[in-house]
């Protein structure tokens, strides 16, 4: 029998404020020492008043305005009971009747290169809850990360497949990179997951039972779980045996998926509207400002680069997928002779250089884009060689300045002139009587040897097109005076 | 039309609680008797009002996305029945079937 797989999404996304989502409290990263970011609000004091962040609405909306969202007039939290030692209120303060942004979609590429849709349910704010560190029979708890700012984006069952879940995943980090509503940082639990899954023979269309995995924080963990899981279900019903509807967890070590077996009631959240927090409405003159200050789709600007600049598609893309460095690239190729040389700078020396550096750090690089421009253009038209090029970099990432000036400062002009090239072809020559033989008797490849050995003797400094032309036209007019 | 009906037990255990049997009957009872008083608000005609949470029309009560200064983890610490490492100690808790 043939089987179909429905796979659905909640991606709980921290958010990129600077304080927590009801109070003052910093947002802090695992090196906090623990419990050192934390107010009466956050721990769940009984009688302390949360007050909603607005910077936290203003993401979220933004975000859901990206992703074509219909944005509620009037939205409200409410309480999803909930008991357990890191939410010490025993409710978490969430979104459930009326969540800020509804519907949406985003346009997902498989491997095989189509295109496909997956539609969005909802988008909603909720408060992250405390971390638990469990020690033999006690638990250890840290609420610095209580009370974080959580979007939870949950999708609709529309991918298929594992890979399809996965590249969701990496197109939906790419938009969120480049609205700047989040760090994004895996390692950090930015991004974590909850998996719905089923399986049904592929001929109907009623969806299987539905298996829930929990809180996965990486992509690859999303991916192998859903290949397990699925494998699961399917040799489940091929064996004829009936689905229960759970929650698994999933057991990297393990390579497989366990039942949490946890109460059915635990489900039974008891939602009801948050009387601490008044509604939250957005009129239509702040909701579309916000939209007119979103940026370019990812996907959309590569399609721009890759036409506007000429760059090949594994380029575009690389180059699109954070919107610090494609805002860079884009004002170092604007002008440019040619947008290309920029492009293989950015492509190899500045992403290497800048490979552990935060998206922020671009704006603020030593190296400015017109001085990449320059440096990019004066490698490429020969006035200075590779090595000689990259050395001007280093300069430029220390202490910024141009390019030109830091070439004419210490002397590290290409030598270009012929007499001088020509004199140094005539060296090599002499010194390698036998390999420039070879290449008299048609050995093409001893060419080669030859100008690294002028380049060597010159110590990177000749113009290497201008030691192949004096080369050739050595060796070529011997070989015809022999002949 | 049908009473509804509220299962104490039921909402005892989602809440946590461990109610003798007499407590039982007399919550029942109460419940029964707020419930009814629901199924009288339910007869006053609603439409086209919008259902709210509070009682006064007010909205976007926010704060700016500025730090405010909080609890030093000593002071957090200093309610925590047990602590350890910086950290609230608490009984491990498990969900059983």
């Amino acid at each position: 029998m043939k089987w179909k797989a429905s796979i659905g999404l909640e991606v709980h996304v921290q958010l990129a404020t600077q304080t927590k989502l009801f109070c003052g409290c910093r947002t802090t990263d695992s090196n906090a020492p623990p419990n050192s970011s934390v107010c009466p609000v956050c721990l769940g004091y009984p009688g302390a008043l949360p007050v909603l962040n607005r910077e936290a609405v203003r993401l979220t909306v933004r975000t859901g305005l990206m992703l074509g969202c219909a944005i509620r007039a009037t939205s409200w939290f409410d309480r999803k009971s909930y008991f357990y030692p890191d939410m010490p209120k025993n409710y978490q303060i969430s979104q459930y009747a009326a969540p800020l942004c509804e519907g949406g979609a985003v346009e997902v590429e498989g491997e095989d290169g189509i295109r496909r849709t997956v539609r969005l349910r909802r988008i909603h704010l909720e408060e992250d809850v405390a971390k638990s560190l469990h020690i033999g029979r006690r638990s250890g708890v840290d609420f610095n990360r209580a009370g974080v700012p959580l979007m939870e984006i949950v999708t609709e069952p529309d991918m298929g497949s594992p890979d399809e879940a996965f590249a969701f995943l990496l197109a939906l980090k790419r938009i969120l990179l480049c609205l700047a509503v989040s760090p994004c940082n895996l390692e950090e639990g930015n991004l974590r997951c909850d998996i719905n899954c089923s399986v049904r023979p592929a001929d109907r269309s009623e969806l299987g039972t539905k298996v829930e995995i929990k809180n996965l924080n990486t992509f690859k963990g999303v991916r192998d779980a859903l290949r397990h899981e699925l494998e699961r279900q399917q040799a489940a019903l091929e064996a004829g045996e009936l689905l229960e509807q759970e929650t698994r967890r999933w057991d990297a070590d393990a390579g497989a998926t366990f039942s949490m077996r946890t109460k059915e009631q635990a489900h039974d959240y008891r939602y009801f509207p948050e009387p601490d927090l008044m509604p939250v409405r957005i009129s239509v003159e702040e909701r579309e400002s916000w939209r007119a200050a979103l940026p370019e789709m990812p996907a959309r600007r590569c399609e721009r680069f890759m036409q506007e600049y000429g760059l090949p598609e594994y380029d575009a893309r690389v180059l699109t997928a954070d919107r610090a460095i494609a805002d860079y690239f884009e004002e170092a190729a604007r002008g440019a002779s040619n947008p290309k040389w920029v492009a293989n700078w950015m492509m190899t020396e500045m992403l290497r250089r800048m490979a552990d550096a935060p998206s922020e750090a671009w704006a603020r690089l030593p190296v400015r884009p017109a001085a990449l421009r320059e440096l990019a253009e004066l490698a490429g038209r020969g006035v200075i060689n590779s090595p000689t090029a990259k050395a001007v970099l280093d300069v430029l990432f220390e202490r910024g300045g141009d390019p030109v000036a830091i070439v004419q400062e210490r002397g590290w002009g290409q030598i270009s002139d012929a007499a001088a090239v020509g004199g140094l072809a005539d060296r090599v020559i002499r010194e390698h009587e036998r390999v420039a033989a070879d290449f008299r008797n048609g050995k093409a490849a001893a060419l080669q040897f030859l100008i690294g050995q002028g380049m060597r003797l010159s110590r990177g400094k000749a113009n290497p097109a201008l030691l192949r032309d004096e080369l050739i036209r050595r060796l070529g007019s011997r070989s015809e005076s022999a002949g | 039309m049908e009473q509804p009906q509220i299962n104490v037990e039921y909402v005892a255990r989602l809440a946590r609680l461990e109610l003798e049997p007499e407590e039982r009957d007399l919550f029942q009872g109460q419940l029964d008797q707020i419930l009814s008083y629901f199924e009288r608000i339910r007869q006053v005609a609603v439409e086209g009002v919008e259902p709210t949470a509070h009682t006064r029309p007010v909205y976007n009560v926010f704060r700016e996305d500025e730090p405010t200064p909080g609890f030093s983890s000593e002071v957090a610490l200093k309610n925590a029945p047990s602590s350890a490492d910086g950290l609230f100690i608490v009984p491990r808790i498990v969900e059983t079937s």
